[in-house]
């Protein structure tokens, strides 16, 4: 079985959605004409390689909670420091460097907006840094996953 | 339809759910196990979320840098208000955006108002893809910037339920 060519097959066909049942995998095996064990096989060599970040539900922040796309302007020197403040926070899940006056963007989530207020206001406090809070007010286009082939 | 999990049992489903779907036959079972309910419970309450549009989407979620799509910009613009849905459904509809949004301006610090997610390989092959787009769209006029991320810090997912009990994040 040639990992390679079902690791691409698996991440053309199962970004969007996977099949809800009992045994996935299985299903999905099926659709690919091979067998459980090797999809799982193949999961399992993705996860450790790194490429997959989790099989799993993206929720819908509108309507599962709320969030923010929040940045700093950070001194260089000070950049990792405040960083490593900002991952900390289990409410943090994407935090990056960018090439920018605000150097570092990070998405907050969480059950509510004051939830989201409140990180915000510690972060402000802790770090001496007033956040941009840019949440999203409308979305034309949503994360679906995306194709190897049409990226440049 | 009732699925008889009660509301601690579903906030818990749902932190392990933001965790990942484990990678075993049955892993509606497992998170079943975790939380103390059936298999059949769990299913029921992940259709239910389904249909109720919970879900953005359930599947791979792929690491963009493991990959090699190392070069990712943020592509911002400054849309008049007028215009910006027509924009904003126009990018968002472009190959090779993956995410397209509007945000609000911060004036006099922020004045962009449209996020656009371009990833690639290499860097130059984004710019200029981003420049095709702009001309495409005869948007090369307004005021835009990129922003190429230089490191990620940090890259999990989301994590909507409440924190503290928040499982392991992989990334």
């Amino acid at each position: 079985m040639d990992l390679d060519l079902l690791s691409r097959q698996l991440m053309d066909r199962f970004q969007h959605a996977m099949p809800l049942c009992a045994e996935p995998y299985k299903a999905m095996a099926v659709a690919l004409g091979c067998d459980e064990a090797h999809v799982l096989a193949c999961l399992h060599a993705m996860d450790q390689a790194g490429t997959l970040s989790r099989v799993g539900a993206v929720f819908d922040h509108r309507r599962a909670g709320a969030s923010t796309l929040a940045a700093f302007a950070v001194p260089a020197t000070r950049l990792h420091q405040v960083a490593e403040r900002v991952s900390q926070y289990p409410e943090v899940n994407h935090n990056y460097a960018r090439e920018h006056f605000y150097n570092l963007w990070f998405v907050v989530t969480g059950p509510d907006r004051p939830h989201i207020q409140r990180v915000l206001n510690e972060l402000e406090k802790d770090t001496g840094l007033t956040p941009l809070d840019l949440p999203m007010l409308t979305a034309y286009r949503i994360d679906l996953g995306f194709s190897l082939g049409e990226t440049p | 339809m009732k699925t008889g999990l009660t509301p601690r049992q579903t906030l818990a489903l749902r932190r392990h759910l933001e965790a990942g779907v484990p990678l075993v036959s049955r892993p509606y079972q497992c998170l079943a196990e975790r939380i103390n309910a059936n298999e059949d419970q769990v299913l029921g309450q992940m259709h239910q979320w389904h249909e109720q549009g919970l879900f953005r989407r359930v599947g791979l979620v792929l690491n963009h840098r493991a990959l090699g799509f190392t070069a990712n910009a943020m592509l911002v613009l400054d849309v008049p208000d007028a215009l910006i849905d027509e924009v904003g459904q126009r990018l968002g509809r472009a190959q090779g955006i993956t995410l397209c949004y509007q945000r609000p301006r911060r004036l006099p610090q922020w004045r962009y108002n449209l996020f656009c997610m371009v990833h690639g390989r290499q860097r130059q092959q984004v710019e200029t893809r981003i420049q095709q787009l702009l001309d495409e769209h005869l948007l090369s006029d307004l005021p835009h910037q990129l922003l190429f991320s230089t490191h990620a810090f940090k890259q999990c997912g989301a994590r909507f339920a409440a924190p503290s009990m928040g499982a392991p994040c992989h990334g």
